[in-house]
């Protein structure tokens, strides 16, 4: 077992771990955090992504020992003082979800695209999701979604 | 995955340290291609250190007229470097290209390039651009660097330490994707130095290669009549359900020679 | 009140909980003392098992048991049954391979399960499982099921792997027709198999209490209340009573979670066998390799056609692969979901098929999203466009010399089915206006102007929902009732309780249902909360496929909501010394009728639970009603989609520019939601044109087993699509509603590679049409022309 300190949704961790965990196993086993959803095992559906020190990345494909002393954001911390996210908000608003499988990635995925500064028009969205894989949806409200959360982001920071 | 330790290198020689005191050893850089086949069951290292922890590894600096990208440097990192874009910007859109978003914040260009897929993008940048691989112990030429489906010249403890991309007049990197995988199912990184134009095709055959034939026309004529009647033999790409080697063949003349009308546009 | 909230665009009542990462799947579900499963999986297309070696696991480390196929046999379980029996031509029964929850001898297909490993650990598990030494005698695979009734026979009780050869419609008329025919066009074509991916793989959780000898089980099911059904009185693992299964959340399921399979079949044994809980959750490979699959026919048809493009007859003979056993209901795909539809929205006086279901050594294919019906509507549709091209025909003009009118229904077809009410000219018109249809060839020559191959393609679909009546289906050989039990329960306070046995795993049926309700109720919609997916809360429900929930479990609600108010109605008069009949409901108000006086809905609830003056041989306290409603026949959703593509010559990539669908689901309660479910359907349908299909090799090898092969669609594939609506409300339910899940997966896909076709001028690809294949096809159209 390795020890390793996280800050995880604002709050500090101390964990312990075998060397060969996963961070999404960490979080959905021992965190019980399990709004990260494991989607498949080649690094392509996106259904875990995560923010580890701003960025979104795929859990499933990151070494919990290797995120020692990393800070980390799922999507349970992504609301803060109890208000949703206005990239959640988004979603809901757009009917930018069905089976809710793929959300929690997609929603982290989105708020990294629009904090990075990626451009905010359908086709450049829809190439920055190509990491999220959705059955449900056909995409559309996602994009709608992403399109609305971001400018309502924007807004909240000016 | 199997069991296996981790070990968090400081330095080079630690890490080479470890790497020679262990069974199976296994480096890791940004992980994404080692994490999925170890955990496909794929791959068993028993050891794995890890090179993230060692500091500097990921600088990109211009030293005189070389464009120097340490090895662990992510794609979105050179996708997003103003030096990458103003210097060689075809290097920074073939960084910001490679997987997803997701996949470029972890991914190494180190990484990339010492494992050596066959699809991958970085390969063609550096055999495109002439570029120099600098280990821990030498330096070794691009043209000399890439041996077959998964292997290189390095030794099997040798560690990148950065890449060397010397000026080039002109670059542009094309590339057509797997549609499942998003992996280049052909990839032309095509350019122009002095004259001579220089073209390195991944995703086609069992290793990156360059396109001989098309280079000698386009160095004699850089234009898309010159390379007209050119083509790039079959025999030895590869096929399989996605493409067969006869249409690949015929895109990685398609994307030479759209590369040539976007330097020349 | 009533009437407020039909058609209205209202939030999903689910949503706050997925998007804040508060769903809880089965894998999220943690219980304390839990153990993991591994399964053992056969590395073979087909081989005979010559022994199990468990030793070497049983001695690792935290493993706590190994189970085999010998013990399945051991104990007597039961196989897993298909649910729906098909007559051959001759009259006689399907072949039905015995379909073992472990395999004890023989394997069948890549990924069979043999064993499972019980240990304290995930990791664990899957480390033992490698230790699970199987002695195998790899034996020669029949993958493919063009051939496979010339190949060697898999199964003793199944010559020429023949599960049935089966027929519908009159043959004699049929072949008339040809001979009577000015134009007689034909068509081959495969329909390509898909592997479903729902994104939450399949998973299970098996809970055992010794104590009141229950298993609970937590799975991924579209309808739990038939695993329940299938576990207990087909498998025996358990008298029925002592088994509850609970599907809470379900991460999408498009088909693939109806079967019953068995992992979640071996889990809940293993459970009560070694008295443990067990979890166990797919790996994406593991999906890959033993979700059932869909599709994958391979068919030939002729139409006939008089002189003035007036359908004479259609005659179709198709192969469907049932592949390694029969999946729950996979035979009834191929037949009475297939070959009923092939009169589509027209005329056509006589039609005849034949379709012969074959075994082959790969994973099972059974029903997913469409079943049967994408597969008649793309043989119907491709065959009409092409028969439109070459009559030199505009084959919008060709559809509706020959639609079904408006003023013809209800109509039967040749084919079996009644339709009840449509308006097939409405989606069409609307459809092409939508999509510019008249300027096209602007549109064409600009692309000319750019290199680009630019094509047009429509698709007149029509899809029969909600699988009924029972008594039909019956006689047909479903193995159960296709009906809906509903349960509106009004709480004292005057909250309602929906109970439906139909299951929600992203449609919305927690919105939907609750806006059915609170609309007949007068209720706000925040009122009333919808409970599904749990055989311990719920009466016996049928589940969620063949988009029946609102068309079946919707009127199941509707009834159960007017018995309410009946009985609210009675109370009423009770409370207010009348006779029920000056009782009126104004929603959510009981009026007497002549009088000032009234009682609300929240005063009646309250009443009927509190109450101690009851006449109690009139009325019984408590105001909670049931429903089982069984429809009186299909519903028939139809439409119109229209696609546009533009084709790269150089390089084959096609793009699809616009795609307009328009479709008359009858009534629709929430567009929103609707609209959403189209989106989804066109993305699957469009994925199956362009992207995606599953790849064995000639030793059934699964070449598709990852997302690095098996190609996905994603964001970047599809442009917006424009969607419109129609409305002919069914006229055989109280809702109106027709079903509304699967049409864009239906309608789409001829719609994509008729364009497509188009495009190429006439030259056909089969799908998916890559990149390389449509290159091809650019070769061979560039070669007709310069010859």
């Amino acid at each position: 077992m390795e020890t390793i300190e996280l800050k995880i949704n604002g709050r500090k961790r101390t964990l312990h771990c075998l060397p060969n965990a996963t961070l999404v196993e960490v979080l959905r086993d021992q965190l019980h955090l399990t709004g990260t959803h494991v989607g498949c095992d080649t690094t392509q559906c996106g259904a875990c992504t995560i923010h580890v020190d701003g960025c979104a990345v795929k859990a499933c494909t990151v070494l919990a020992v290797r995120s020692d002393g990393s800070d980390v954001m799922t999507i349970e911390g992504l609301a803060e003082n109890e208000a949703s996210h206005p990239m959640q908000e988004a979603f809901k608003a757009c009917h930018g979800l069905q089976c809710g499988f793929c959300t929690p990635g997609m929603i982290m995925s989105a708020v990294d695209l629009v904090n990075k500064g990626c451009a905010l028009e359908p086709s450049a969205i829809r190439e920055a999701l190509s990491g999220n894989i959705c059955r449900c949806t056909g995409y559309q409200n996602i994009v709608a979604a992403v399109m609305q959360g971001a400018s309502e982001m924007q807004e909240q920071s000016s | 995955m199997y069991q296996f330790k981790v070990h968090k290198a400081d330095k080079l020689s630690t890490a080479l340290d470890l790497f020679n005191a262990s069974d199976e050893p296994a480096y890791i850089a940004g992980g994404h291609t080692l994490i999925p086949t170890m955990k496909q069951r794929l791959s068993a290292p028993s050891d794995v250190i890890d090179l993230a922890t060692i500091p500097g590894l990921d600088a990109i600096t211009l030293v005189g007229d070389t464009l120097q990208i340490g090895a662990m440097a992510t794609h979105a990192k050179v996708a997003a470097s103003s030096l990458v874009q103003e210097h060689c910007a075809a290097l920074a859109n073939l960084a910001g290209g490679i997987g997803d978003r997701q996949v470029r914040y972890r991914g190494t260009i180190g990484g990339s390039l010492a494992n050596n897929d066959p699809a991958a993008d970085y390969p063609a940048a550096a055999l495109g651009l002439g570029a120099q691989i600098v280990t821990d112990r030498r330096t070794i030429p691009s043209d000399t660097f890439f041996k077959a489906m998964f292997e290189t010249a390095l030794e099997p403890d040798e560690i990148i330490q950065a890449i060397h991309f010397p000026q080039v007049d002109q670059a542009v990197y094309l590339k057509f994707p797997n549609p499942a995988s998003r992996y280049a199912m052909v990839g032309v990184m095509l350019t122009r130095t002095a004259g001579e134009t220089r073209i390195a095709i991944t995703g086609a055959a069992a290793s990156v290669f360059r396109a001989a034939t098309f280079e000698t026309a386009l160095t004699a004529d850089f234009s898309v009549s010159a390379i007209e009647a050119v083509t790039l033999s079959a025999e030895t790409l590869n096929t399989d359900m996605h493409a067969s080697a006869e249409y690949r063949a015929h895109l990685c003349k398609v994307l030479i020679q759209r590369g040539v009308e976007a330097l020349t546009a | 009140m009533s009437g407020s909230l039909i058609g209205k665009r209202v939030l999903r009542k689910e949503d706050h909980r997925f998007v804040s990462g508060k769903g809880r799947y089965t894998d999220d579900i943690q219980l304390v003392g839990v153990t993991y499963a591994a399964f053992v999986r056969s590395p073979y297309a087909r081989a005979d098992i010559k022994s199990f070696d468990v030793s070497e696991a049983l001695a690792a480390p935290g493993v706590i048991a190994v189970l085999t196929g010998e013990e399945v046999v051991k104990d007597g379980l039961g196989g897993l049954p298909c649910g729906w029996m098909i007559h051959s031509k001759d009259g006689s029964e399907m072949r039905q391979p015995h379909h073992p929850v472990l395999a004890a001898d023989r394997v069948n297909y890549l990924g069979e399960p043999v064993a499972l490993v019980i240990a304290e650990t995930q990791l664990e598990a899957k480390n033992a499982a490698e230790m699970v030494m199987v002695d195998f005698e790899p034996l020669t695979a029949v993958v493919n099921p063009a051939t496979a009734s010339q190949a060697e026979t898999l199964y003793e009780a199944v010559p020429n792997n023949v599960c049935y050869e089966w027929e519908l419609g009159d043959e004699a008329a049929t072949d008339a027709g040809l001979a009577a025919a000015a134009h007689i066009t034909t068509l081959q074509l495969t329909n390509n198999r898909l592997i479903p991916n729902a994104i939450e793989p399949r998973a299970a959780l098996a809970e055992y209490n010794s104590g009141t000898d229950e298993i609970i089980l937590h799975t991924t099911s579209q309808n739990p209340h038939l695993v329940r059904l299938i576990m207990t009185a087909f498998v025996q693992i358990a008298p029925e009573h002592k088994l509850r299964v609970i599907a809470p959340d379900v991460g999408g399921g498009f088909g693939s979670k109806i079967f019953i399979y068995s992992e979640e079949t071996a889990l809940a044994w293993a459970a009560k066998k070694l008295g443990l809980t067990i979890k166990w959750t797919a790996e994406r490979s593991e999906s890959f390799l033993t979700d059932a699959h869909g599709r994958d026919h391979v068919s030939e048809a002729q139409l006939a056609l008089s002189a003035e493009g007036e359908f004479l007859a259609l005659k179709v003979k198709t192969i469907a692969n049932m592949g390694a056993y029969l999946s729950t209901f996979a035979s009834a795909v191929p037949t009475y979901l297939y070959g009923t539809l092939l009169a589509g929205q027209y005329r056509t006086p006589a039609i005849y098929v034949e379709v012969d279901s074959v075994f082959t050594n790969t994973a099972p294919v059974d029903a997913y999203r469409g079943a049967g019906r994408p597969e008649a509507t793309y043989l119907v549709e491709r065959i009409v466009e092409k028969a439109a091209a070459e009559m030199g025909l505009d084959p919008a003009e060709l559809r509706r010399r020959n639609f079904i009118g408006r003023d013809q229904f209800p109509y039967q077809t040749p084919v079996a089915l009644e339709y009840d009410t449509g308006d097939y000219e409405a989606s069409l018109s609307k459809a092409l206006e939508m999509a510019d249809y008249d300027t096209f060839a602007t549109r064409q020559a600009e692309a000319a102007s750019r290199g680009k191959l630019r094509g047009i393609g429509l698709s007149c679909y029509i899809e029969a929902c909600g699988l009924a009546p029972s008594q039909v289906a019956g006689a047909l050989g479903a193995g159960v009732g296709l009906w809906e039990s509903g349960e509106v329960r009004v709480n004292p306070t005057g909250s309602v309780t929906v109970l439906t046995g139909s299951h929600s795993h992203g449609q919305g049926h927690e919105t939907t249902f609750a806006q059915l309700v609170a609309d007949r109720l007068g209720l706000p919609i925040e009122d009333v909360e919808v409970v599904h997916g749990d055989t311990g809360k719920l009466d016996f429900g049928l589940g969620t496929y063949g988009s029946r929930s609102l068309a079946v479990g919707g009127s199941a609600l509707s009834v159960a909501a007017d018995k309410v108010v009946e009985k609210g109605r009675k109370i009423a008069a009770h409370l207010l010394r009348t006779d029920v009949d000056n009782i009126d409901f104004d929603a959510p108000v009981f009026k007497m009728l002549d009088s000032n006086e009234s009682k609300t809905f929240q005063e009646i609830a309250f009443a009927a639970y509190v109450n101690h003056d009851y006449p109690s041989d009139e009325l019984e306290p408590g105001l909670a009603e049931k429903a089982f409603y069984d429809p009186l026949n299909f519903t028939y959703p139809a439409g119109t989609h229209i696609c546009e593509v533009e084709i790269d010559p150089d390089t084959g990539v096609v793009e699809v520019v616009q795609f307009v669908a328009v479709d008359d689901f009858g009534t629709i309660i929430n567009p929103m939601i609707v609209e959403g479910q189209v989106h989804g359907g066109l993305a699957q349908g469009i994925g199956q044109a362009l992207l995606e299909q599953a790849v064995y090799d000639d030793t059934g090898q699964l070449i598709t087993g990852s997302y690095m092969d098996y190609c996905m669609p994603r964001a970047d594939n599809f442009p917006d699509f424009k969607v419109g609506m129609t409305c002919t409300p069914c006229t055989h339910n109280p809702v109106g509603a027709k079903g509304c899940g699967e049409a864009g997966a239906i309608g789409s896909p001829p719609a994509v590679m008729n364009a497509i076709t188009h495009a190429l001028g006439g030259i056909e690809v089969d799908m998916p049409a890559t990149s390389e294949k449509v290159w091809r096809a650019v070769q061979t159209m560039r070669t007709l022309k310069t010859a």
